[in-house]
């Protein structure tokens, strides 16, 4: 079990208050707040190491480069990538994903082919797609997702893998639901018609562990700001063997090897896919969040999510005139993100009323509106749990339900 | 913000239906939380508003701002409506909007002042 009130001690901002009332920070779905530690590394490197990377023959960008390539090799170890060179560092998931349709998917591709994402996706692993029907030809298809079991439709998937398929996406977690989906079964099947499977793991990797060679995708991305690291840096993780192949989206600096007045040749993996100068602090901020995180332990922070969730679910699942989605019950294959709708009460006014008791929540598409579609569903209200968020947390916010439902005579 | 007079708004709508036909009508939604208001106008001989009619859904917010808006409406002309922002919504239902729900309170008056122009 976690030690819940010494993490808190941790993470400042979870000492302050809002509207007078202790902070009850239920968004984490959104972003992460940062412990300590993350900070002291950014502060750290700006007070005594800042350089550029890849460049001076002094110390100072010598001692940048370790810490920033030590960052990098902090991160293949938590997802237990097979090397480095497998880590490429973006803005975000977002980037990542579109650094996958501009470069492998552009160059593989072509009119008539197909993508097989899923209904339940983040708007960031569907837009992408969108744009490459738009621009290549390429059919984008929808594997379904149940609304009231709160889980992909699995069994479709057969029927809606064809020879054509090159590309299956698919989210490890729903940011909406919590659904844990069953990646493995995804890559075993996407594998076998000659497919690549592209992961969204934004909501994963800051909260269960995640291991490259136990799921066997193609491409993993995730934000480093979801998993207390700062924002503005997120990972691309892909086969050393794709990335070897697939040319580059940006050009610039870092990225090349030679440059003349004929042209360039690329950089080796991973910089290839790096051009410019990167986010040096927020990579190194992101190393100390992987550091944090796994002086904690993975399994144990979703050990301590799956207890909330076990304690949260059958109270909601209780309150009268109160939907929640996803799956009915808590169960491992669910997070601790409940996303919910109160008949009678707008998803937007109960997170203003939460507001004003200090609780932070989100309320409205949260980037799914395809879902939320198929949950018949214009907008919801989402709590999204973390390491340092306690079951008294879960009280204040459960008690707040109830306040806000008195406010509205319901 | 949620005080008496927003939920009394929010339970018990004012002017709601539709004007068949109407001088003026317009549909505004807000993609970002599906709030979805439109307006039925009709005008007087010189342009000022001579009836209006709602229908909605959405938050609180939204749909009480425009029930308080509807009954101030009628007499006013299209420079004077413009001239209206928050502030007036404020006025009218007693109470401040949080800046976070500023695009919920005014949508109502978007719709109007969009009726207008068309």
């Amino acid at each position: 079990m976690l030690d819940t009130q010494a993490i808190r001690k941790e993470f400042p901002i979870l000492s302050r208050h809002v509207h007078g009332k202790p902070l009850v920070y239920l968004d984490n779905g959104a972003t992460s707040q940062k412990p300590l530690a993350v900070m002291q590394a950014m502060d750290d490197f700006l007070r005594s190491h800042n350089a550029n990377v890849h460049r001076g023959i002094y110390t100072l960008s010598e001692e940048a480069t370790a810490l920033y390539e030590g960052a990098r090799e902090k991160v293949q170890k938590f997802i237990n990538a097979t090397s480095v060179e497998e880590i490429i560092f973006t803005r975000n998931a977002t980037e990542a994903i579109n650094l996958v349709a501009l470069g492998w998917a552009r160059q593989n591709l072509k009119a008539g082919d197909e993508v097989l994402t899923t209904e339940m996706e983040h708007h960031s692993n569907i837009v992408p797609w969108q744009m490459l029907v738009k621009e290549r030809g390429i059919v984008l298809k929808f594997l379904p997702a149940k609304a009231a079991e709160g889980v992909l439709d699995v069994a479709q998937l057969d029927a809606f893998l064809t020879p054509k398929t090159k590309l299956v996406c698919v989210g490890h977690m729903s940011n909406l639901l919590g659904t844990v989906n069953p990646v493995t079964t995804f890559v075993e099947k996407a594998h076998a018609v000659g497919a690549k499977v592209l992961v969204d793991g934004c909501q994963a990797v800051p909260h269960l562990p995640v291991d490259m060679q136990k799921l066997g995708a193609d491409f993993y991305a995730f934000s480093g700001h979801k998993m207390l690291g700062p924002t503005g840096i997120g990972v691309l993780w892909a086969r050393k063997k794709i990335l070897e192949t697939t040319e580059p989206v940006l050009g610039g600096g870092d990225m090349i090897k030679e440059v003349t007045k004929a042209g360039a040749s690329w950089n080796n993996l991973p910089w290839k896919f790096e051009a410019g100068t990167p986010n040096i602090v927020g990579a190194i901020g992101l190393g100390a969040a992987v550091n944090y995180l796994t002086k904690v332990g993975m399994e144990n922070v979703w050990q301590h999510e799956q207890e909330i969730t076990r304690y949260v679910m059958p109270k909601l699942l209780a309150i009268p005139r109160l939907k929640v989605f996803g799956i009915p019950k808590a169960s491992p294959e669910r997070g601790a993100i409940f996303s919910f709708w109160i008949e009678g009460m707008h998803p937007h006014d109960i997170a203003s009323i939460f507001d004003e008791q200090g609780i932070a929540i989100r309320a409205g598409h949260m980037c799914s509106q395809p879902m939320l579609e198929v949950l018949g569903q214009p907008a919801a209200a989402r709590v999204s749990f973390y390491l340092y968020n306690t079951q008294a947390e879960a009280d204040v916010f459960l008690n707040a339900i109830e306040d806000a439902k008195k406010v509205f005579g319901i | 913000m949620y005080e008496s007079n927003l939920l009394d708004h929010y339970h018990h709508p004012r002017n709601t239906g539709k004007l068949e036909p109407a001088d003026k009508h317009h549909r505004e939604p807000n993609p970002l939380c599906g709030d979805v208001i439109e307006v039925f106008l009709k005008l007087d001989a010189v342009g000022k508003v001579a009836d209006i009619r709602w229908e909605g859904s959405g938050c609180a917010v939204s749909q009480a701002s425009m029930s308080a808006l509807s009954e101030q409406l009628v007499g006013k002309s299209k420079a004077e409506l413009d001239a209206m922002g928050v502030t007036n919504i404020e006025q009218v239902l007693e109470t401040s909007i949080n800046p976070a729900r500023l695009k919920c309170a005014t949508l109502g008056l978007v719709a109007v002042q969009k009726a207008l122009q068309e």
